[in-house]
């Protein structure tokens, strides 16, 4: 029988899409894999391990798992991650691992746009946005579906588009009513798009970038990288040159992936489910504890019908029941 | 008469006890919890600041509960807190609530002082204010023990041998603070918890970050509103240090005493190259506090304001000039009713992520120039 590759999962869980990553033991990516969310993680997640068994199971030992994402806590429950990282971190590695020297990294994905700034290889500074989801991949594929084109072939209408027209790209909600009025007065559909990446990257940089110095290189990753229409708009705005990473679209799961290999690296286990963690049956129950005014909804996660984690109260009082080790009131009385 | 008085962080207990001794009986309202925040949010001026919010919201559930009289501080400050009291003298009026509000004022002028002890006689029905001012005393004692507990917690908490002691005999420590009467009760629980935390085991020599938390000081310490922000970093292994409690501040009012000594000094000195003058709230303290940090050599700051705080916006666009000239990171976290608890949680854990990787290379960096 042949040897088994060591090879470390890279889980992000994001509101859009899901997305996983398999690398070897040189951080070379061997698979990847990017799914939709469509609201329901732990059946893109049992869907997405199903593909990468069949692909995978045979040749590969996984040695590490990493998870991040907004939907990280429900990926470490269910796969047993050796390594939980925000979304910052994460990108901030995978952009690293790409190109050593980067200095700025446009982050934009379902649901949040972030903008980190490394100097001298470490993260030096960051901002997420805050209120608005304008700007974000979930805007841009409503928009797309509005206007009844692929979403993969709306950056490619941006650059057939000669005079972009100016839209309002401060709110996601008078954008739309903006590019509708626009649309009314006869614009072109390509000007109309164009007009729509360069609102967005236009208010993205003066609602994260602002008082920021945003040096080159700059890589420009997630989902909305592929978008080569904001890319370009990006690239107006700057006045230089911007990079894709190579697996631009799942970086945050790169990422996941080499802080996995860098955890294990100092513990020599991983607590990985295996596999068949896709073939388990996952419910999630919730309930609303009644204790205290603050009404929390608590969570309940049960694998094959045995409860395995519970979370989403302010006390702890169910969240806090799986830490067994720390001693008692009374323990620590005497 | 029962009298209730807004949250602030454990401010309750100090004055639940002063007010228990001077035998009126008290009403402390529920801990703030979403149900506060929903009233509040739905009886005040919605671009209020949120610890307007959040204090109305106190109010209500207290006078569901039989409070008839309110404890309120306020005055002519230069932020709107100034302007709290009369405010939801109105909201509550027009809501039939048939209140009593009492407020008092900044007590930094012995003029103010004796006002305020002229309206506790009103409280208390009784004309000997030997008494009042003894028990005024021990109530700041009752402030100063609390500071003094919570220091010895966020001490303890990142560096604890077993993950939870701290938050366990917290919570303890707030489930039976809730039964003690009076002064003499309350003073001797704390001083028992404080023993309790002082006998937890912890590793002392364990490498922690240093973050020091600046901005207005109601968001800084009310943990409701500020997602339990002290906790949090605690238990990520920080130890925090708070720029405003409510026994600094205490101490910075009535600093004219010749007994009492604070801080503000060096704190209005740090800040002059920025900020010259008061402007109100705590922007002075924002910018000196950070300048103060950053001359110590820490490894970051938490910038905490409510949305819409003036002072605190002020502060917000000098504190990136600060960030640059004392080279320390500044994390700004606005807080109001619509802040979501993940994307918190996920820049919090970022920028702890970030100072842990800008030590070691300073470290590095200071191996490789020895070498």
């Amino acid at each position: 029988m042949h040897k088994m590759k060591k090879c470390y999962l890279g889980i992000d869980v994001g509101s859009v899409s899901t997305n996983i990553v398999a690398m070897d033991e040189e951080d070379m990516v061997l698979e990847s894999l990017y799914l939709r969310t469509q609201g329901n993680p732990i059946q893109v997640l049992k869907q997405g391990f199903i593909i990468l068994k069949e692909r995978l199971a045979d040749t590969v030992e996984v040695v590490g798992v990493g998870v991040t994402g907004s939907g990280r806590q429900l990926a470490a429950t269910l796969l047993g991650a050796d390594i939980v990282k925000n979304e910052i971190t994460a990108h901030g590695i995978a952009a690293l691992h790409f190109v050593p020297d980067v200095q700025t990294i446009i982050e934009i994905g379902g649901q949040d746009s972030k903008l980190i700034l490394l100097r001298n290889q470490i993260i030096y500074d960051f901002a997420m946005n805050t209120v608005c989801a304008a700007g974000t991949g979930s805007f841009l594929d409503r928009q797309a579906e509005r206007i009844g084109i692929p979403i993969e072939e709306f950056g490619a209408l941006a650059l057939q588009s000669t005079t972009p027209v100016r839209i309002a790209g401060r709110c996601a909600v008078f954008a739309e009513s903006d590019m509708i009025h626009k649309q009314q007065l006869g614009h072109h559909r390509e000007d109309i798009i164009g007009g729509l990446c360069e609102a967005l990257a236009r208010n993205f940089l003066s609602n994260l970038g602002k008082g920021k110095e945003l040096k080159s290189p700059i890589l420009f990753q997630g989902g909305v990288a592929a978008n080569v229409g904001i890319k370009q708009a990006f690239e107006k705005l700057l006045g230089c040159d911007i990079i894709i990473p190579p697996h631009a679209a799942v970086m945050g799961a790169v990422g996941a992936c080499l802080l996995a290999k860098e955890a294990v690296r100092k513990t020599n286990c991983t607590h990985f489910t295996g596999f068949d963690a896709a073939v388990s049956d996952y419910t999630v129950k919730s309930f609303e504890c009644s204790h205290c005014p603050n009404i929390c909804e608590v969570v309940e996660f049960h694998r094959d019908s045995a409860l395995v984690a519970r979370w989403g109260d302010k006390c702890g009082r169910f969240s806090s029941t799986k830490i067994k080790t720390s001693p008692t009131e009374d323990e620590l009385a005497q | 008469m029962k009298i209730t008085f807004p949250h602030m962080g454990n401010l309750y207990i100090a004055l639940k006890a002063v007010f228990e001794d001077l035998q009126v009986e008290v009403v402390t309202p529920p801990p703030c919890s979403k149900k506060t925040l929903a009233l509040g949010t739905q009886y005040a001026p919605e671009l209020m600041c949120v610890p307007f919010k959040l204090t109305v919201g106190n109010y209500i559930e207290s006078i569901e509960k039989g409070a008839d009289t309110l404890f309120m501080w306020g005055g002519c400050d230069v932020c709107r807190i100034g302007f709290y009291n009369t405010l939801q003298k109105d909201i509550l009026k027009d809501l039939g609530y048939d209140i009593e509000m009492i407020c008092v004022e900044s007590l930094n002028t012995p003029q103010k002082i004796r006002k305020f002890f002229k309206q506790l006689c009103e409280v208390a029905n009784t004309t000997h204010s030997f008494a009042l001012i003894a028990l005024f005393i021990k109530g700041i004692q009752l402030v100063f023990r609390l500071d003094e507990l919570e220091e010895l917690m966020i001490h303890a908490r990142p560096r604890e041998i077993h993950a939870g002691s701290v938050d366990i005999l917290q919570a303890s420590f707030e489930k039976e603070i809730r039964t003690t009467h009076g002064y003499k009760e309350t003073y001797s629980l704390i001083d028992t918890y404080k023993k309790k935390i002082q006998k937890i085991e912890i590793n002392p020599t364990k490498e922690v970050l240093q973050i020091g938390i600046v901005g207005e000081i109601y968001t800084v310490v009310e943990p409701f509103i500020n997602f339990e922000l002290v906790k949090k970093l605690g238990n990520m292994g920080v130890d925090v240090h708070r720029s405003v409690t409510t026994g600094k501040f205490v101490r910075e009012q009535l600093d004219f005493l010749p007994f009492m000594h604070s801080n503000k000094k060096n704190v209005h000195r740090a800040a002059h190259p920025y900020i010259e003058m008061d402007i109100g709230g705590h922007c002075r303290h924002t910018v000196g506090d950070t300048v103060l940090f950053g001359e110590k050599g820490f490894d970051g700051v938490v910038h905490l304001l409510p949305f819409t705080c003036m002072p605190e916006i002020v502060a917000q666009s000098i504190l990136p000039t600060v960030e640059k000239d004392k080279n320390i990171p500044i994390l700004k976290l606005v807080l109001d009713e619509m802040t979501g608890e993940a994307g918190y949680v996920t820049r919090l854990e970022a920028f702890v992520d970030l100072l842990w990787k800008r030590r070691e290379y300073a470290q590095d960096e200071k191996m490789l120039s020895r070498n």
